[in-house]
């Protein structure tokens, strides 16, 4: 989002969602219409080297609507909502919230297509906040390390940072977990029949 | 002054150091930072990465819990807790849709009324009195102000500095004493979250700020968020073992600096929770070696 | 008893299909007063002319009613066939019963039903028509043309070699504008300074252009055919009837190195300058903010603290003490060619919609320079002599990438419009590069190529393939510097390929701007200007070099951004429209304007102040012993545009406009 980003922003009209371009408008209020393909956002994007789909050839995808090639990508969940597209953009377009629209989408249509590595820790993460409100490093990395089966890597640094009392070992679980579970729940339920 | 104070899921473990430093320059500048009691978890980027609304309705709690603890201001210093608050209350001004959602869902009677605040900008207010406060000579310290990718990133979300050409860090730093240096880096993501699952892109991007800082003649980079002191800082060992670098170059959060600047234990401010050393820095103000057996202070 | 006729025309069938014509023919025919009405495929069409003229003849018609399309499309006809008949054309009018019926409505019957109510309006209004006579007003015939650029100088000669005196004004010291500082141009490479210096030197010696350098605009007051413009001839400080150009004097000034702006601040000059040798005129002017003398001054120093250049003058040109000056001239019409800015990346911008570019450091890079900067390296008369070299270090670039669209087509910043030349004017650039670096290389970042002018696709075609210059379709992130060169993070996406290069300068194509101080102009001109500043033309399409306000002319880069063929060719015709004006002595003019009862008028001019136009003068009425009865208000026929504020104001009634009394709007309003 830019200067410009209100003026990206429209209340396109809501098609029935055999389209994953009107999926994505209506979840977003953005139009990737407005997307010229400049590839600014690509040029700047840490991530780009690693991307097989850079930045703006999945806005091109998505422009050309091609709803299997995309959530089937690993590229969307590379992404790193560093905000640098976002400031760059000529046309106030927002690629960063269109990629997380289409994480959703993915997770919900086509889990099994989430690269298991960064699945396994927006899991661990979650359910973290979910279990205690706040997330406990030692039980993320440990859930995490369960869910991605990486078990052995940063083993060697446990003493390390026990030494240096980075972390703690017995969670606390806030007061108000059960508005937090139940916001859990609601979002949940509002997730739009797609 | 008073002012909320939401320090995030890290400060309390990984990150501790930045808590215990914060609270300490907070003291002597005067400073009451308030927690906003019961907080939780802002969502960080597992939540706007799997679903929307729920990234904007869990910072929303936290704001509204602040706005019934009559708080005008939340200052929350870690950089990517500070994006999302910031985010969800500019969604609740700008975005009608995930407002009703996050509305009904977090609850009405909510204002939306309490603003967010980096501790760049917390501490750039206060240069006046940390130029004042200053007794330990920094001068000769060569610093590489580190933004990282959230604090001033995107600009109609943030409001403060400028997203390009920023200089907030840089003048708190000045006001230290120090000489903030000109690097190119300075807005160039870490690596964020991928610190686990994807640990190769970390390093990789780490290593291109570390030799920016390098070349510009840096013998330290400031930082201002857990997840890139950490991605600088612990994850260092592997980026130096890629080979081409040298010396290792220390990572201090902000008001590590400031404390140090104003006289402040090092123990205090947590220079011995580092992996890379602090020590030759510390040498050259006189400060004593930090045990890293040390049993915490209070 | 009125005799009104009705003529329904059916358009062929954008009446006819939705409205029933012969109908509402009928229907009309039956009002009283109404003597004749029928209906007709195609009123406009000469036989349907025809038809109207019979009639009034045969049937003495005092009044005409066409129920048509809108009058703005041909109640001129009309009219003109009404007093080819010998009706007063004033006597004519129009019911639109297609742009406000036929072309809105679906309904036939209400379509119909309609119709018959539009046409009885006019039918009950027309019935207190009064017969009016055109009106003359007499024409100066002399042009204004603001702006000495090429737009400016075109249409000065071109009104010039038409017999009319011309009046051109600029504000800078010379005349040649943005052209002057050009290298080369586009698509022929011709040198821009050999082409265009004879037609400076042409305005000069013209017998009848009144050359007004370093001048400016003060005030415009007045109409079409009568405009009064005060011009504030700016004091150079060098008497222009004594000063003969030797150069004298700045060669002994020792302020000299004051960033020159024809150069873009990549040369030097003195403070007592001529922008440039082939200047027109070619007499200096002196930069008070540098010079010693008026520095001095300012600061309340008592004594002269330098006064070289007067000391070596050996006309005695030099006066320290000028003053700006005002003449006010006379013109029938004006020209504005006040040309463009060129678009700054700096944070500091003069407008809050406008940003700055930071990710490409906010001008703060020596290295990194915009078009008109390269084009003065370019130029052999350039401080660099015409060597490419880098304003950091002198040295030759050998990897020069070029950025297009900067500031342009760019939402985020402000600027959403395309720049026109700069797709052009890069291709020429990264030709002139290879030209005189052999083995230098240049690539270009681009979006996509506009060249659609003659040749112009071929001459991209030729920077591409002969030139060898590398074109990368993509846009660039961000630019550093990187230790000695300047580190560039961009994207080819037709092969998808991230880009990095290293470069020892990098050329921006910023967008054209309009003038800064272009507002407070188009306002003294009542011209009316959109949100970039570019003046409006009247109608996009069908009146591109006329403007609003009658008698007021557009042409160049002040109205959109704009290269130099199409300028020149703006501009002869802006030449070919004054010369129309003026080709006639008297000018006519549509007579439904404002008329002041001067018994009733109680002299309270709240018409004065309301009006839009400052068309309402005082007018002292004396009897015959010479002693004053009251002062009335008075409606200056050529200014007024018939408006109908002063009508809706007047608290005694003594004000309508003709053709739009309150008789005939009451007698209208009841018939519905």
């Amino acid at each position: 989002m830019s200067a410009d980003s209100s003026a990206a922003r429209t209340g396109g009209p809501a098609v029935p969602s055999a389209s994953l371009l009107s999926q994505v408008r209506n979840a977003t209020g953005l139009d990737p219409a407005r997307c010229y393909q400049c590839g600014k956002c690509s040029a700047g994007c840490p991530m780009a080297a690693e991307m097989a789909l850079k930045t703006h050839e999945i806005i091109r995808l998505l422009q050309l609507d091609l709803r299997d090639r995309l959530l089937a990508a690993e590229s969307i969940w590379l992404c790193l909502t560093c905000e640098t597209c976002t400031t760059r953009c000529p046309n106030g377009f927002d690629p960063a919230v269109v990629i997380d629209a289409l994480r959703e989408i993915t997770l919900r249509e086509r889990p099994d297509r989430v690269p298991r590595n960064i699945g396994a820790f927006h899991s661990a993460f979650l359910r973290q906040i979910r279990t205690h409100g706040r997330v406990f490093e030692f039980g993320l990395v440990a859930s995490y390390k369960l869910r991605s089966g990486a078990l052995l890597a940063d083993v060697g640094a446990m003493p390390a940072m026990l030494a240096r009392r980075k972390l703690a070992l017995v969670p606390r679980r806030i007061e108000g977990i059960g508005e937090v579970r139940r916001i859990f729940d609601e979002c949940a339920k509002t997730e739009e029949p797609r | 002054m008073k002012i909320g104070y939401f320090p995030g899921c890290s400060l309390h473990a990984t990150a501790r150091e930045f808590d215990e430093s914060l609270r300490a320059v907070a003291a002597v500048l005067d400073i009451d930072l308030e927690e906003v009691r019961d907080w939780a978890c802002c969502g960080a980027s597992s939540a706007h990465a799997t679903s929307h609304v729920l990234s904007v309705a869990l910072p929303t709690r936290t704001l509204a819990l602040a706005e019934k603890q009559k708080l005008d201001r939340v200052l929350a210093p870690c950089a990517a807790c500070y994006n999302r608050l910031a985010t969800a209350r500019y969604a609740l001004n700008h975005d009608k849709k995930t407002a009703a959602q996050v509305q009904s869902i977090v609850g009405d009677g909510f204002n939306n009324s309490v603003g967010v605040v980096s501790i760049a900008q917390l501490l750039s207010e206060a240069t006046a009195e940390i130029r004042r406060q200053a007794k330990v000579p920094l001068s000769g310290w060569k610093v590489a102000c580190y933004y990282g990718c959230l604090l001033v990133r995107p600009p109609e979300v943030c409001g403060f500095d400028d997203a390009e050409v920023p200089s907030s860090l840089e003048s708190i730093v000045s006001a230290t004493g120090a000489t903030p240096v000109k690097w190119d880096m300075s807005l160039e993501c870490c690596g964020g979250g991928f610190s686990l699952s994807r640990t190769a892109s970390v390093v990789r991007l780490g290593r291109l700020i570390l030799q920016s800082a390098k070349n510009a003649g840096a013998q330290v980079i400031v930082v201002a968020c857990p997840m890139c002191h950490s991605n600088l800082d612990f994850r260092q060992k592997a980026m130096l073992e890629r080979g081409g670098f040298g010396d290792a170059m220390p990572i201090l959060f902000l008001s590590q600096l400031v404390g140090l600047s104003i006289g402040l234990d090092p123990i205090r401010l947590g220079l011995h929770r580092h992996f890379v050393s602090t020590q030759p820095l510390l040498d050259r103000i006189g400060a004593a070696k930090p045990q890293p057996e040390h049993r915490e202070q209070a | 008893m009125s005799r009104v006729g009705v003529f329904i025309c059916h358009c062929g069938e954008n009446i006819g299909r939705t409205v029933d014509c012969s109908r509402v023919a009928q229907a009309l025919g039956e009002l009283p007063g109404v003597v004749h009405s029928v209906d007709y495929k195609y009123m406009c069409s000469d036989p349907g002319q025809a038809l109207i003229k019979q009639a009034i003849q045969e049937k003495g018609l005092d009044g005409v009613v066409v129920g048509a399309c809108s009058p703005h499309m041909h109640e001129k006809t009309f009219r003109k066939a009404a007093a080819g008949a010998g009706l007063n054309p004033f006597l004519c009018e129009m019911a639109n019963l297609r742009e406000h019926c036929s072309w809105i409505h679906e309904d036939r019957e209400k379509a119909t039903r309609k119709a018959v109510d539009l046409g009885r309006f006019i039918v009950e209004k027309i019935k207190f028509n009064r017969p009016l006579s055109t009106i003359f007003i007499p024409v100066e015939r002399r042009a204004l043309v603001i702006g000495g650029g090429i737009a400016g100088i075109q249409a000065a000669l071109d009104i010039a070699d038409g017999g009319r005196e011309v009046i051109l004004i600029e504000k800078e010291p010379s005349i040649g504008g943005h052209m002057s500082q050009l290298s080369e141009t586009f698509p022929t490479l011709d040198c821009s300074q050999c082409i265009l210096t004879p037609r400076m030197v042409e305005v000069a010696q013209h017998p009848h252009i009144k050359l007004l350098a370093y001048s400016e605009v003060e005030s415009v007051d007045g109409y079409i055919g009568n405009f009064q413009v005060k011009i504030r001839r700016k004091a150079r400080y060098v008497d222009e009837t004594k000063c003969n150009g030797c150069g004298e004097c700045q060669k002994e000034c020792p302020n000299k190195k004051i960033p020159g702006e024809f150069d873009q601040g990549l040369g030097m000059r003195t403070a007592i300058y001529v922008p440039f040798p082939q200047a027109v005129p070619n007499i200096p002017v002196i930069d008070r903010a540098n010079c010693a003398l008026f520095r001095g001054r300012a600061k309340g120093v008592k004594k002269v603290v330098c006064s070289k250049c007067a000391e070596v003058c050996g006309r005695k040109a030099i006066d320290f003490d000028q003053q700006d000056t005002f003449v006010t001239e006379n013109v029938g019409a004006i020209v504005v060619a006040t040309g463009y800015q060129l678009y700054s990346i700096g944070k500091e911008q003069d407008s809050d919609s406008l940003r700055g570019y930071g990710e490409y450091g906010y001008g703060a890079i020596p290295d990194v320079i915009d078009g008109l900067q390269f084009e003065r390296l370019a130029s052999a008369s350039g401080p660099t002599g015409g060597k490419i070299l880098r304003p950091s270090d002198g040295k030759e670039p050998k990897t020069v990438v070029f950025l297009q669209c900067i500031g342009s087509r760019d939402p985020a910043k402000g600027i959403e419009y395309c720049s026109k030349i700069c797709c052009m004017y890069v291709a020429k650039h990264t030709m002139l590069f290879h030209h005189k670096v052999h083995d230098g290389k240049a690539v270009v970042f681009y979006m996509d190529i506009r060249a659609g002018g003659k040749g112009y696709d071929e001459f991209v075609r030729r920077a591409i393939e002969e030139s060898h210059a590398l074109y990368l379709r993509g846009r660039v992130s961000r630019m550093y510097r990187n230790g000695d060169t300047i580190r560039v993070h961009g994207i080819d996406t037709l092969s998808g390929e991230p880009v990095v290069i290293d470069a020892d300068m990098v050329v921006l194509a910023t967008a054209m701007r309009a003038q800064p101080g272009i507002a407070a102009l188009a306002q003294k001109l009542s011209v009316s200007y959109d949100q970039h500043g570019f003046l409006n033309e009247a109608h996009p399409k069908l009146r591109p070099v006329e403007t609003n306000t009658a008698g007021v002319f557009v042409a160049g880069a002040c109205q959109a951004p704009r290269d130099i063929p199409d300028s020149v060719a703006m501009a002869s015709a802006t030449a070919s429209k004054v010369l129309g004006l003026f080709s006639k002595e008297l000018l006519e003019r549509e007579p439904l304007i404002a008329c002041v009862d001067r018994l009733t008028c109680a002299g309270c001019f709240h018409c004065e102040r309301v009006c839009p136009y400052g068309a309402v003068e005082r007018k002292s009425l004396m009897d015959g012993k010479g002693r004053l009865i009251k002062i009335v208000a008075e409606v200056n026929q050529g200014v007024c545009q018939g408006c109908g504020t002063c009508q809706a104001t007047c608290p005694s009634k003594s004000v309508e406009l003709e053709g739009f009394r309150d008789e005939q709007i009451y007698a209208a309003v009841n018939a519905l």
